[in-house]
């Protein structure tokens, strides 16, 4: 591997490193902070019949992940062409 | 015609396309056997990760498990889906890329030691054996209460379906029943619901049936089961929690990091062409074990809901308030006959009282009404099983929903007795014993080690052992403190060398074994428990089944320190690493499957 290259794939790590930091904290706050820390707080809130701290621990956070992980793949697919790390 | 022909037709036809599959989708190499050649469609695959995933106790146990514990059971929602995210994230991405077949083979590698591998391997078939009795024993439950047949005979049918395809297929013959499972659980768990969802609230989505207005009196379903179940001195059905929030927490995270380092579902993801392929996959396996546990919430709720009111016809505590026994539906008296719904007149008045007796201050005041304790036991299992009759609909879709839990426990007993197979035959026996073994050897070898193992889980089902009853707390527990660790380190640090990775490995499983056990006996054997099985002497709390997230930490910390001691991982490896992390030049795990 050339010298470049390694630099190359050391930026893209990074970048990979930012954005899974950014992922997995709005995973974390979905569930473990919306559906468990201040599920108290939030069930003063409603949508429809949801006390909305119950919302997000049975139906809010699953949603989330789901939108998570499919912006995750895109994101990492753009960042695979930008640093040429991609696959044939 | 009769519920139990409808039953045997619509379980013979499913169990004929599975039949058919297999013949279709043989296994013609080792590539086929361990990975279905590598070249799966990223969608197909995530059909079937879900079935993989969505075992016996998602499809039967979990809306029981919510009913009851409504808030509560969030762990369970939260736990088993966000585990995809770590997956996606975390794992699957760079286990692709790597491209080989199993789990302990990356371990192995990565940490430059037979010993890892080894210590891998022991982890896996721990984990997927505990997690195979349940499945083994939820084909003969299903099979002896709908088809009449005795829970031997059940299981050995079941033993002889998966025999079929998974020692003629493998991961290929396996990957494609999955696929026809998930399309016929999905089915047999959404039909019910969405005609419950239809009755009670007039919405045809029961995710937001759940928050919505009920047809009859036009308060929320939840509001109005908020109420019943503190009217009758239980806990709120939106607020009440499993022991504390810490537990919930730690709970929470154990099951969502033993999701992710389960060996069954990994090597999924090995069977797809790219790692854009794997990220992809499992976004859409996500999509797929959501439409399950999206509803599910409802399917508990309601199902709670309907029980609830059948029993308290009136108010709380009036003399005609409760339920007269005589009067009891058809699908009451059905229930009665499995032994699954229990009812004994405490009080003698004729009158079925179901109420929260544990509730010292609720039950002094029952005490007044002439109340002599809770007359009715109620399985969970029933919540699912029940449904299609308390909703009154046709036998076709009870007859679907027996073959939609029969589906789910094939698919996840598939899936985990080929992790099982692939350990004994690719990492142990090829890696370790015969390590010039043919391609032509090893097919053979892998297909006797998988006609063994379903012997094995079928002997196990048949006699369960007693630490069978600890299923969950072993499985995730170890795949959470022990391999989920290793994993994560041998990708994103890539300074932990082999001593670390070992003894983080043994710390991490030996700490939560030792909990485990302190709590629930020694191999769960009654009486041995040094510490008792009370939350008193829970640390912090938090519950045996809880604690394999504290055995993660250990086993982080453990490698972390050790790692520091000891000499540095060498250059190559360092290299490996540093490939696996790009995707670019990824080959098919299988030559020429491009």
């Amino acid at each position: 591997m050339s010298e470049e290259t390694r630099l190359d794939n050391y930026a893209y790590w990074r970048a990979n490193l930012r954005l899974l930091a950014i992922c997995l904290s709005i995973w974390f706050i979905v569930s473990y902070g919306f559906g468990i820390l201040l599920a108290d707080v939030l069930n003063q809130f409603r949508i429809g019949g949801y006390p909305l701290g119950f919302w997000f621990a049975q139906q809010g956070s699953i949603y989330a992940f789901i939108i998570l992980t499919f912006c995750y793949a895109w994101k990492m697919n753009k960042l695979d062409r930008q640093h040429d790390v991609h696959e044939e | 015609m009769d519920l139990q022909t409808l039953t045997y037709i619509v379980v013979g036809a499913t169990f004929a396309l599975y039949i058919g599959i297999a013949i279709w989708a043989r296994a013609q190499s080792t590539g086929d056997f361990y990975v279905a050649g590598g070249n799966v469609n990223p969608i197909a695959n995530a059909m079937a990760t879900a079935a993989d995933w969505m075992s016996a106790a998602s499809f039967i146990s979990m809306a029981g498990l919510i009913a009851f514990n409504g808030y509560g059971a969030s762990v369970f929602l939260m736990g088993w889906t966000g585990g995809y995210v770590l997956l996606a994230m975390l794992l699957a991405p760079y286990l692709r890329k790597f491209g080989k077949y199993t789990v302990p083979e990356f371990i192995g590698e990565r940490y430059y030691s037979d010993t890892a591998r080894v210590i891998a391997v022991i982890c896996l078939i721990l984990a997927s054996i505990t997690y195979v009795i349940g499945q083994m024993k939820g084909i003969g439950v299903a099979f002896s209460r709908f088809l009449e047949t005795d829970y031997d005979t059940g299981l050995y049918v079941g033993m002889a379906i998966v025999f079929f395809y998974a020692v003629l297929g493998g991961m290929k013959g396996i990957t494609y029943t999955q696929i026809a499972q998930y399309v016929v659980l999905i089915t047999a768990y959404t039909v019910p619901a969405i005609f419950i969802s239809l009755h009670l609230t007039g919405n045809p989505l029961p995710q937001l049936g759940l928050g919505d207005r009920l047809l009859s009196d036009g308060t929320y379903v939840l509001d109005k089961l908020d109420q019943l179940l503190v009217d009758l001195g239980f806990n709120r059905y939106t607020t009440q929690v499993m022991g504390n929030d810490l537990n919930m927490f730690v709970y929470t995270l154990t099951l969502m990091i033993g999701t992710a380092g389960l060996p069954h579902v990994i090597m999924r993801f090995f069977t797809v062409r790219t790692v854009r392929d794997a990220r992809l996959s499992a976004g859409w396996a996500l999509v797929f074990i959501a439409l399950l546990y999206t509803v599910a919430p409802a399917v508990g709720g309601m199902a709670r809901l309907n029980l609830m009111d059948t029993i308290q016809t009136g108010p709380v505590g009036s003399p005609d308030g409760n339920l007269k026994y005589e009067d009891r539906p058809e699908w009451f008296k059905k229930w009665e006959t499995t032994g699954l719904l229990k009812f004994e007149d405490k009080n003698g008045d004729g009158r079925i009282q179901y109420y929260n007796d544990k509730n010292p201050e609720f039950a002094k005041k029952a005490e007044e009404w002439g109340w002599k304790g809770s007359e009715l036991k109620v399985d969970r299992d029933i919540m699912v099983l029940a449904n299609p009759e308390i909703a009154g609909l046709p036998n076709w879709v009870i007859a679907l929903v027996v073959a939609g839990g029969l589906a789910a426990a094939l698919s996840t007993a598939a899936g985990l007795l080929l992790a099982i197979a692939s350990a004994i035959s690719h990492d142990i026996l090829k890696g370790l014993v015969v390590r010039d073994m043919s391609e032509r050897a090893e097919l053979r070898a892998s297909r006797i080690a998988m006609a063994l193992t379903v012997l094995l889980a079928g002997y196990l089902g048949l006699n369960p052992p007693d630490f069978a009853a600890g299923t969950v707390a072993i499985a995730f527990g170890l795949a959470a403190a022990s391999l989920f660790p290793a994993l994560i380190m041998g990708i994103f640090f890539k300074h932990i060398n082999r001593e670390g990775a070992i003894w983080g490995m043994i710390a991490g499983m030996g700490v939560t074994l030792l909990y485990v056990f302190q709590h629930k006996g020694i191999m769960f054997i009654p009486g041995t428990a040094f510490l008792g099985d009370m939350p008193a002497n829970w640390f912090f709390g938090i519950s045996p089944n809880a604690f394999g997230a504290v055995g993660a930490l250990v086993n982080f910390i453990v490698a972390f320190l050790v790692t520091k001691f000891t000499s540095p991982t060498p250059v190559h490896i360092q290299d490996l690493v540093d490939d696996i992390r790009v995707p670019k030049g990824s080959k098919s795990v299988v030559q020429g499957a491009h």
